[in-house]
């Protein structure tokens, strides 16, 4: 079984089939990119397997564990980051915090008991939090060492995947992201997710407000953390050339259903997919 | 039972003004307009001194009371909102909370406190429709109200001027490139909400024959939690608001008494927004789609104390008291720290984007925790204060669990109902509570061998508290937890997908917050010896509220701040003695004028609307400093 | 018909734009390129006077608007594709487009929406949606769309590519060239570059903040050196 194993989903939205019967599966340490005409459903896709929306039929496993209509936070903490096509990053906080946030599903010293939470039966999980959370609190306020050491290793970490971003984002590390330009947000985001120390990132069109220069830049960059990270990778992204060069598969959707698969070079010369979504450029 | 029906259909007629009026603002200006209510009682005046004074007939009142309150809300607009463009979200909430208390007080020294006998020399005619008498005056207001709101409707979906007036309230800055006039649209939406605040004012004044300056806060309130029944941001909503409020009241009324009335208008509201977070007819926001970023709190870090200034103002705190004859200054700054705590309790919540209403609840829990564990349950005050803050913080958590659900106003008012819940229970408990009575002869504290006597020991033991509070929360929002409360104030749908349980968080942020505001509660109890529920009024929630915005969003410091400073005010303002209030609305907003980011929030240096901006806040040397960031491949 | 003289602006104390001038002329299409955080977006909220600059002056045919409100500048026949969309969530895509239209008052409203959803048949089987709940890619249509709608004399558009499918992308520069053959005058900032400059007749680049380069678009397009440099074109 696949590592992302994704079977018969369906999403409908009043009468429209956003996400029609899609199954597709993304094995260990891949990247497949989702592409697709305007309004095809990938979006949706991604709204489906972090569990912003129960999906209408289908399912989703993980790792070989069914994580259908899970809690978007439980999705989270098994592992998925995912980034926002409309750029959600939040606003307020500083750069570097944006990214500390990131990082909230595997800080054990300062969140303890928080991952044995999740192994309990249904009783456990909702009586479990009242006892954690003031003993979260507590550390929080008392910073014995074990939370400082964890805070110290927070904050290289920080700084080296800000670092990543060359000095696009280092020298904007205290400001508020908000007052960041379009295109730094969406870095923002992506730093946010790297620091969940993802096993499945989901990428939602992160080259958007990307010259040509720039969009490459960001190729090498996912190409990197791949290496060096060896992340599962599912990709929306409208950039052909950055799709063929990266994808090891790519899955094509139209009106919420698969019209094609393969490797790049069978897809880009599919005819359904010229049609449907490449015009006649391609 | 018919006849209370039609009651509450007259009287639900009139919150549907209110309500309306309320609905409109909000879904104008994302605003909750706490000037309303005045504009209701000034209304109500102006009608009274027409009819009842001059005899004019009831509709050249009714015009008049459009007209002039119509022009008192353009006046408010102007004067309170517009100066406020770009400043954070919060502010222009504080900037009519001001204006709540300067027409009010305005009122009060116009007027004279006491009520009024409100005749109008209606014809008596009546309708009986099986067997009950449908008066003149009851068809007649039903008719002004289902008026109002067709007109309304009209114009806000059928009109060019009211598309542009939702569409501001949208997107403010996508509106302005339409080519909305976005000053203009929320002027006249003022324009309107308060002529119609004018026309309900003058009807229920006929409708109890009587009108009084303190009628405003409680007619407010009314179309506020009238609004949110339907869900506040449509007209139908408001309607079905209104009436559902007026029947509510009207049979609570007639089969409980009219003491539970209030509760039983609460008790629904709490529960059907438990159930429907949108109101009853609320569109449910579409889940992942609309962003929920700042809807009141949202500012960069606030401004660092430096830590001399910190030394020197404890230390002036703890030498004062030595001070000769300073009996009455101790005494007012023991309050001002009492109401530090409520707002630290408060600054939590907020800071994860939570606004609450209900630290009056808080307030009394804590205070009656401890009176009741001392004085009838016989525990050292040492023991009592920790429990009681300990029991706040699980009731707090308890009741406030079926709102966390909510958002932003909706929110705001459920604490408030969750408040006025908590004093409700505590007036109806008398086996308890000793209901209206209150509660006498609080035990003070020991201290070894030492009793609390006089204002002294209180004012030390709050300083200590406010200080080990102050300190705490600071640490505690420099967290990782403080940012996951941040994240969580920003966007939580963004939070939730990093694995945030955004529920949870937020009910840790009500128990600790409650626990804080819990600890003032028992102090002031023990201080005063004696307490009753109606000390624990809502207008502690709202003024609660407006120290914490005072204080700069976030702010620990500032929060004391602008609490002690809030407190003390209206005392050095004595000597002005009946125009004190008047002063203290009148300097409230100017401070909302002049620091809209409040005490020691930062320079607002760019306005929140996502991305869009305001400029030139500030003008230092040109180019220092600034290290623009790298273009495109330069450098590689 | 439009011109900036010696823009500097700021965001507090953070300067954003240095001494920025450029030029639109009646019936061209002009584009403005740069990186990221060049402060393209910077100067479109100039032009809009959403960004008040604290010296310069804004001038639109011949007259100094630099102190007029964004919906009088709206009146005078401007019209924004903004960045990153900025549809009405919770309003309809009808009422959206209409929006786009609240400056006229004429009769043709009709007839425009009838053009306009032609252009875009995915909007026309949509026209009940709410706006918040479509798509990136038709929230981008929409906002072009409803730009028309005014029938502007000049529309500035922010990156208006971002996010449409490849053939889209053709779709919607064929649409602005088409635009602009009916006498639209037409600022664009873009991140495509070849594609830009291809159908512009000028073009600037912004580079940290000033003006680095303009020229006519075929010049800027065929110079190797500004390919590589400014336009961010890979080195093959
Ligand atoms: N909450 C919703 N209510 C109604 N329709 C919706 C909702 N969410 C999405 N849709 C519709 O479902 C379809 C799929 O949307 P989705 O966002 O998944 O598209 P996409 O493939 O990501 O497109 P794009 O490339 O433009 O971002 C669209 O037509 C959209 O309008
Ligand atoms: N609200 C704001 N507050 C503070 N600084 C800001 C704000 N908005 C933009 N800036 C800064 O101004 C500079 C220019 O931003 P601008 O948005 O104009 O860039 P851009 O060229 O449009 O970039 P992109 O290609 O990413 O959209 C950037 O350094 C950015 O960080
Ligand atoms: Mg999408
Ligand atoms: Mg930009």
């Amino acid at each position: 079984m696949a590592f992302l194993e994704i079977n018969g989903l369906s999403k409908s939205f009043g009468g429209l089939r956003a996400v029609d019967n899609v199954s597709l599966s993304v094995e260990e340490g891949e990247l497949v990119s989702l592409i697709g005409p305007n309004g095809a459903g990938k979006t949706t896709v991604f709204n489906l397997v972090t569990g912003i929306y129960p999906p209408s039929a289908g399912r989703v496993a993980l790792d070989r564990q069914d994580i259908t209509g899970l809690p978007t936070a439980q999705v989270a903490a098994r592992g998925v980051a995912r980034t926002f096509q409309q750029g959600r990053v939040f606003a307020g906080l500083s750069v570097a915090d944006n990214v500390r946030v990131g990082a909230h599903v595997h800080l054990d010293a300062q969140r303890p008991g928080a991952g044995l939470v999740a192994r309990l039966g249904p009783v456990g999980r909702v009586v479990a939090p009242w006892l954690r959370l003031p003993w979260e609190a507590a550390l929080a306020v008392v910073q014995p060492p074990r939370v400082q050491g964890e805070e110290t290793r927070l904050a290289e970490e920080t700084r080296s995947i800000l670092g990543i971003f060359g000095e696009r984002l280092t020298p904007r590390w205290e400001d508020p992201a908000l007052s960041l330009s379009y295109a730094n947000r969406r870095r923002v985001e992506i730093a946010r997710a790297l620091a969940l120390q993802p096993r499945l990132l989901l990428l939602d069109e992160p080259c958007a407000g990307m010259n040509p220069a720039e969009t490459r830049e960001l190729q090498d960059l996912i190409a990197l953390i791949r290496r060096e990270f060896g992340l599962t990778i599912l990709l929306i992204e409208h950039k052909l050339d950055l799709v063929m060069q990266l994808s090891d598969r790519v899955i094509v959707l139209d009106h919420g259903a698969k019209i094609a698969e393969g490797t790049p070079a069978q897809v880009r010369h599919d005819p359904l997919v010229v049609e449907a979504y490449l015009g006649r450029a391609a | 039972m018919l006849d209370q029906v039609i009651n509450g259909l007259v009287l639900g007629n009139i919150y549907v003004l209110l309500a309306v009026g309320m609905a409109l603002i909000f879904s104008v200006a994302n605003l909750v307009n706490f000037s309303k209510g005045s504009v209701f009682m000034i209304g109500a005046y102006v009608g009274w001194a027409l009819i009842s004074q001059l005899g004019w007939p009831l509709w050249a009142a009714l015009l008049a009371a459009a007209l002039g309150c119509g022009l008192l809300g353009v006046l408010i607009e102007r004067v309170a909102l517009r100066p406020l463009e770009g400043a954070p979200p919060i502010a222009p909430l504080l900037s009519t909370v001001a204006v709540a208390f300067i027409l009010d007080n305005l009122g009060l020294l116009l007027f004279k406190p006491e009520t009024r006998a409100f005749n109008a020399p209606l014809p008596t005619w009546r309708l009986a429709v099986g067997g009950v008498n449908v008066g003149l005056l009851d068809i007649l207001i039903a008719l002004i109200s289902l008026g109002c709101i067709g007109g309304l409707y009209l114009f806000l979906y059928h009109t060019r001027l009211g598309s542009g007036v939702r569409a501001a309230a949208q997107d403010r800055d996508a509106a302005l490139q339409m080519g909305v006039d976005v000053d203009q649209a929320r002027s006249l939406v003022f324009g309107i909400a308060s002529a119609l605040a004018g026309i309900a004012g003058t009807l229920l004044g006929i409708y109890y024959n009587s009108v009084n300056p303190a009628m405003g806060f409680s007619a407010g309130l009314k179309g506020l939690i009238a609004a949110l029944l339907g869900g506040i941001t449509s007209l139908p909503a408001a309607l079905v608001g209104g009436l559902l409020l007026g029947q509510i009241e009207s049979l609570a009324t007639a089969y409980i008494g009219l003491s539970y009335r209030n509760l039983a208008a609460f008790l629904v509201l709490v529960l059907i927004l438990a159930l429907r977070p949108e109101g009853l007819l609320g569109r449910a926001a579409q889940r992942g789609y609309e962003v929920t970023t700042g809807v009141f709190f949202s500012v960069g870090k606030p401004r660092r104390v430096p830590r001399s200034v910190l030394v020197g103002v404890v230390l002036a705190a703890v030498l004062l008291p030595l001070i000769p004859n300073s009996d009455y200054v101790v005494q007012v700054l023991f309050i001002g720290l009492v109401y530090a705590l409520l707002a630290l309790g408060l600054n939590l919540v907020a800071g994860a984007g939570q606004v609450s209403l209900g630290q009056a609840g808080l307030f009394a829990i804590g205070a009656y925790g401890s009176a009741l564990l001392t004085a009838k349950a016989g525990l050292p005050f040492w023991i009592a204060l920790p429990a009681s803050a300990i029991l706040a913080a699980i009731l707090g958590v308890a009741l406030a669990y079926p709102a966390l659900r909510l958002r932003g106003n909706y929110l705001a008012i459920a604490t408030l109902g969750l408040a006025e819940i908590v004093t409700q229970t505590i007036l109806n408990w008398e086996g308890l509570t000793n209901g209206p009575l209150g509660l006498f002869g609080i035990p003070a504290p020991r201290l070894g061998g030492l009793l609390f006597v006089g204002a002294r020991p209180y004012y030390y033991l709050a300083l200590v508290l406010v200080a080990v509070s102050a300190w705490t929360l600071t640490r505690l929002g420099r967290s990782q937890l403080g940012r996951t409360l941040g994240a969580i104030r920003e966007d939580e749908l963004a939070a939730e997908t990093y694995g945030i349980e955004t529920g949870q968080y937020k009910a840790l942020a009500f128990g600790l917050g409650a626990a804080v505001a819990a600890v003032g509660g028992a102090l002031f109890a023990h201080s005063s010896t004696y307490i009753s529920p109606d000390i624990f009024t809502p207008a502690i929630s709202v003024l609660v509220l407006t120290m914490v915005i005072l204080g700069g969003l976030g702010s620990v410091p500032g929060v004391v701040a602008s609490a002690v400073l809030l407190i003390a005010l209206p005392e050095v303002a004595r000597p002005v003695a009946d125009a004190r209030w008047l002063l203290y609305g009148v300097l409230l907003l100017l401070l909302v004028r002049f620091r809209p980011q409040g005490l020691l929030g930062r320079e607002p240096k760019q306005s929140l609307s996502r991305g869009q901006t305001n400029v030139g806040v500030k003008s230092p040397e040109p180019g220092l400093g600034t290290q623009p960031e790298f273009a495109g491949t330069q450098g590689k | 018909m439009l011109s900036l003289h010696n823009i500097n602006a700021f965001y507090g104390p953070i300067q954003a734009l240095f001494d920025v001038s450029l030029e639109v002329r009646q019936g061209e299409i002009v584009c403005l390129l740069g990186g990221n955080a060049s402060g393209k977006s910077t100067t479109m909220k100039t032009i809009l006077g959403l960004v008040k600059p604290r010296g310069g002056q804004v001038v639109l045919d011949g007259e100094d608007i630099t102190s007029l409100a964004t919906p009088q500048r709206v009146r005078r026949g401007l019209a924004s594709v903004p960045e990153a969309r900025r549809i009405f969530p919770r309003m309809t895509v009808r009422e959206n487009l209409l929006m786009g239209a609240y400056t006229r008052r004429d009769k043709a409203i009709g007839d425009d929406l009838a053009r306009v959803l032609d252009l875009f048949p995915r909007l026309k089987e949509r026209l009940g949606q709410s706006g918040g709940t479509l798509s990136g890619g038709e929230q981008q249509m929409l906002a072009l769309g409803r730009a028309l709608m005014s029938r502007p004399r000049l529309i500035c558009m922010d990156e208006p590519s971002m996010g449409l499918a490849p053939k889209l992308v053709q779709q919607s520069f064929e649409l602005i060239q088409q635009v602009n053959a009916q006498g639209v005058t037409i600022f664009v900032v873009e991140q495509n570059a070849q594609v830009a400059l291809s159908i512009a007749h000028r073009g600037y680049v912004l580079q940290n903040g000033a003006m680095a380069l303009s020229g006519p678009a075929q010049e800027l397009l065929h110079n190797p050196d500004i390919r590589r440099v400014y336009l961010g074109e890979v080195a093959a």
